[in-house]
């Protein structure tokens, strides 16, 4: 099977399963418009290569290197769209397709050099969040300033934005996204990159979170917020 | 060490004339940390104390009189570090750098001590002498925290004194170490970072002439690493060498760590700040009894259902309280001070008599609406305040203000505004983008303030219906957001999301709610009597003369034929420009009854409502909103809706015809 179409199902199981835990076949099936049958196979596929955990009748579950696949291909998609409406000005409804077609071929180097151009947005024309990309750099100003080389080296951890996690979980601060101004006014609250941090809660209706931080608790913008990747502490889940 | 440099000696204006000195103290912090309370604790001034981050956005001045000393005390504005970006933060470096107190008392949150040094090590590097005052240790203790004082005092260099200052513990001990501090000035220790960072500091330390930019070296080195605009464009002039080597120092720095040269500044100064409370403090209890509660109360209080539930009990509450109190006060007082004199607006008889019946009627006007109506209304929204829940409405209606381009702390401008604007116009000072504070401006003064809604009960629900009434009500509100929202758009400048510090609940203090009470009726009435007194006698004497009937005739274009009222309302109006309230008692005067039903009929007793709820801001708002953003601003405000209120006045008529 195609590399564009295994992509394209790690999309769609990373969709489900942020939605339902679990992406079960019929789920996929109806999210790809294909047949179940069809979806069967694909699974298969994609579990001999490592990308996912498949079992019959329950459904698929990716693995660490599947997420990983599924968020890079996401990020660049998204990307696409903003391109292709910012600047290329093709109009919201054709850019999901035109993303989809263009997300397979993309490199690295062409992925940062638009995420570069396009200032390091943080969500898509339909609203969806983009993704940190997976470079080794601590903030965009390592892309963004002039003359400043890139990191090219890959980081060890797939990183989430701050309000992706669950309420109670710990993280510590990996990467923050946007300009120095924003960068500067959370440092300054204690916001720095390695801090270990709580998210409290949600507020209702996407207002702002609430996260613990050296002992003091602040309510921070949901939009500000977006901008603040973090890698999840893993331990005692008892 | 490095000192505040050569400009220590030449202070104009803090040396008396004779031998007797008065010294000057800076109170320096972070927000809600408790500086107001340990101001009013040393000074016994009564400055705002809320549990609500950002208040004091003036600098408040006292004396503290200690042991024969006279001491000059500065509030400086509460904040996080001194980046200046801020106007707080460069009011406070400014005066900081260029004033010289001659103590810098830094408060900090004993319970958050990390965060708080952060901003200490900023002071430090001003080399001020300096004071730490260890606030909230009941706080600190009821986390299970405990802080070695004299360690940390070993090792920032300057006296700790540890205070609880709403209880007024540890202000004596703190009195004692400012009157030594003025006289030992103690000095902060350099504490060092990262080596990296020392490197580049030392080598551009060596290129800075001295005195350049009028702050300490090491300040000044810093922030030209930071790559601090002002800074960069000071020293350029004197050294321009210093700049390049700043910035290729920052270019490495960025090199080796990847983020902005700033950042890595603001990390450092937190890895300086976590090294020391790892030295100084020890956590007993991980589980606590306040947080415990907090988070309990949180539970409800931020709910997605019973949060909001609460939130309008709460406004609900605090609305009919305000009314149902008011009327019954304002009853008694009108009861009373009619006794006195008589109340209503004299048109006829001598000059002198029409005058000083101008005064008298503002006089009353004023106590009978702001101290029945304003200072429950205030005491209410202090308890709101201090228990630290208003911050949590702020939090829940964060996402519904961004569609007016504002976000959740303009709850509280808004909020006050049910009282009297004046205040809440001056309150739009805690938020932080200028396109921001204008536009929450703006929105206050279409919030149904005291005054509107006395005309809107007195007029509507009184001799129409309260339906009517309540969509009056329903009216203006929509109309606030729809102009909210194109007020957004149409103004320049970015709107920026909020960042705001949780503050824990508890119990409200007293003291606090008190003063806090006390402080905005104060500035209330500074404002509010003079103009309602000489408002009245002008606008009496005017008529008086002759001079308003003209006036009535030639508003009657306006008047009669777009608003369809009778001719002698444009008068009544112009009563309104003073108070709104005051078009009532010029409606009694001038048609001699106070049954209102007779001399209008149901549409115009509505239209008369809406115009004189949308029109003209008073001239206490107009002449507030002037001194905030100018008179141009302030004159467009009150043109605009005029223009409104006579064009939802001539369409209502027009509707309200059909089926009324």
């Amino acid at each position: 099977m195609a590399s564009e179409q295994l992509e394209e199902y790690l999309e769609s199981i990373l969709d489900i399963e942020e939605k339902e835990g679990v992406a079960k076949t019929s789920a996929i099936a109806k999210c790809m418009k294909v047949a179940p049958a069809s979806v069967t196979g694909a699974l298969q596929a994609l579990a001999d290569k490592g990308f996912i955990e498949y079992q019959p009748y329950k459904g698929a579950t990716l693995t660490g290197q599947g997420r990983e696949m599924a968020r890079k291909v996401k990020r660049r998609h998204r990307l696409l769209e903003v391109f292709l409406t910012d600047v290329l000005h093709i109009s919201t409804k054709n850019v999901h397709d035109e993303a989809c077609k263009m997300e397979h071929t993309l490199s690295d180097e062409t992925e940062c050099a638009l995420c570069k151009m396009l200032n390091a947005p943080s969500r898509c024309p339909h609203g969806s969040l983009i993704g940190a990309c997976n470079r080794d750099v601590e903030s965009c100003s390592a892309c963004l300033e002039e003359n400043a080389p890139p990191s090219t080296t890959p980081r060890d951890e797939p990183l989430v934005p701050v309000t992706s996690i669950q309420p109670g979980q710990k993280a510590t601060i990996a990467f923050i996204r946007g300009d120095s101004s924003v960068v500067q006014r959370l440092a300054d609250l204690g916001l720095t990159l390695r801090a270990e941090i709580q998210l409290i809660r949600k507020a209702p209706l996407s207002g702002p979170i609430e996260i613990g931080v050296r002992k003091t608790r602040l309510a921070i913008d949901r939009a500000i917020a977006d901008h603040i990747f973090v890698s999840v502490c893993r331990e005692k889940a008892s | 060490m490095i000192g505040a440099g050569d400009g220590m000696n030449n202070r104009p204006g803090t040396r008396a004339p004779g031998d007797r000195r008065e010294y000057v103290v800076a109170l320096a912090g972070n927000a809600n940390v408790g500086k107001s309370a340990t101001f009013n604790q040393l000074t016994g001034v009564d400055q705002e104390i809320g549990n609500w981050p950002g208040k004091t956005v003036e600098r408040a001045e006292g004396i503290l009189e200690y042991q024969g000393q006279r001491i000059r005390v500065i509030d400086l504005p509460g904040i996080y570090s001194i980046t200046a970006l801020s106007t707080e933060e460069q009011v406070s470096l400014e005066f900081i750098a260029h004033d010289h107190p001659d103590v810098v008392v830094n408060i900090v949150d004993a319970s958050a001590l990390e965060r708080n040094l952060f901003f200490t090590l900023q002071l430090a590097e001003l080399g001020s002498p300096m004071i730490l005052a260890l606030n909230q240790m009941d706080l600190a203790r009821k986390k299970g925290i405990t802080i070695d004082t004299g360690r940390l005092s070993n090792l920032l260099g300057v006296p700790v004194i540890p205070t609880i200052a709403v209880q007024g513990k540890g202000i004596a001990g703190l009195s004692d170490a400012i009157i030594r501090a003025v006289q030992d000035r103690p000095e902060p220790h350099t504490i060092l970072y990262g080596k990296e960072v020392e490197d580049c500091i030392a080598r551009i330390l060596q290129q800075i002439p001295d005195g350049a930019g009028g702050y300490p070296p090491r300040w000044t080195a810093i922030k030209l690493l930071e790559g601090d605009p002002d800074t960069l464009w000071v020293v350029r002039k004197q050294a321009p060498g210093a700049v390049d080597l700043a910035r290729e120092c920052a270019r490495e720095l960025e090199t080796i760590h990847g983020e902005p040269a700033g950042t890595v500044l603001s990390g450092e100064r937190y890895h300086a700040a976590e090294r020391i409370v790892r030295d100084v403090m020890e956590i007993h209890t991980p589980r606590d009894h306040e947080a415990g509660l907090t988070e309990r109360i949180d539970r409800l209080a931020l709910h997605p259902v019973l949060g909001y539930l609460l939130l309008i009990m709460t406004i609900g509450g605090l609305l009919v309280w305000t009314f149902v109190i008011g009327a019954w006060i304002s009853g008694i007082l009108l009861f009373w001070l009619s006794l006195i004199a008589p109340v209503e607006p004299l048109i006829t008889g001598s000059l002198a008599d029409i005058v000083l019946n101008g005064a008298w009627t503002g006089l009353v006007a004023a106590l009978t609406l702001i101290i029945p109506y304003v200072i429950p209304f205030y005491l209410f929204l202090a308890l709101i305040e201090d228990s630290g829940f208003l911050t949590r409405f702020s939090l829940m209606l964060d996402r519904g203000m961004h569609k007016m381009g504002l976000h959740g702390k303009a709850i509280i401008p808004l909020v006050l505004g049910f009282g009297c604007t004046v205040p809440a116009c001056l309150s739009c000072r805690i938020i932080e983008s200028p396109k921001q504070k204008f536009l929450a401006a703006f929105l206050v003064t279409l919030v149904p303030c005291s005054a509107r809604t006395i005309v809107i009960l007195g007029i509507v629900a009184a001799f129409v219906n309260i339906w009517w009434a309540l969509a009056l009500y329903l009216f203006d509100f929509i109309v606030l957001v729809v102009l909210g929202r194109i007020a957004f758009r149409a103004l320049p400048g970015e709107s920026v999301g909020m960042i705001m510090e949780m503050p824990d609940y508890h119990f409200p203090r007293i003291p606090g709610v008190i003063g806090q009470t006390w402080k905005r009726t104060k500035s209330l009435l500074g404002i509010v009597m003079p103009s309602y007194i000489l408002g009245s006698i002008v606008i009496t004497a005017a008529y008086a003369l002759g001079y308003l009937g003209p006036v009535n005739a030639l508003l009657s274009p306006i008047t009669v034929a777009l608003l369809g009222l009778p001719l002698m309302t444009g008068v009544v109006f112009i009563f309104g420009i003073v108070r709104k309230e005051m078009t009532i008692l010029a409606l009694a005067a001038i048609f001699g009854t106070t049954v209102f039903s007779t001399i209008m009929t149901p549409a115009q007793l509505i239209v008369f409502a809406l115009v004189t709820m949308f029109y003209v801001p008073c001239i206490s708002t107009i002449l507030a909103l002037a001194r905030e953003f100018g008179w141009r601003r302030a004159l467009g405000i009150t043109l605009l809706e005029t223009a409104l209120a006579i064009a939802f006045g001539a369409a209502a008529i027009r509707l309200l015809g059909l089926f009324l």
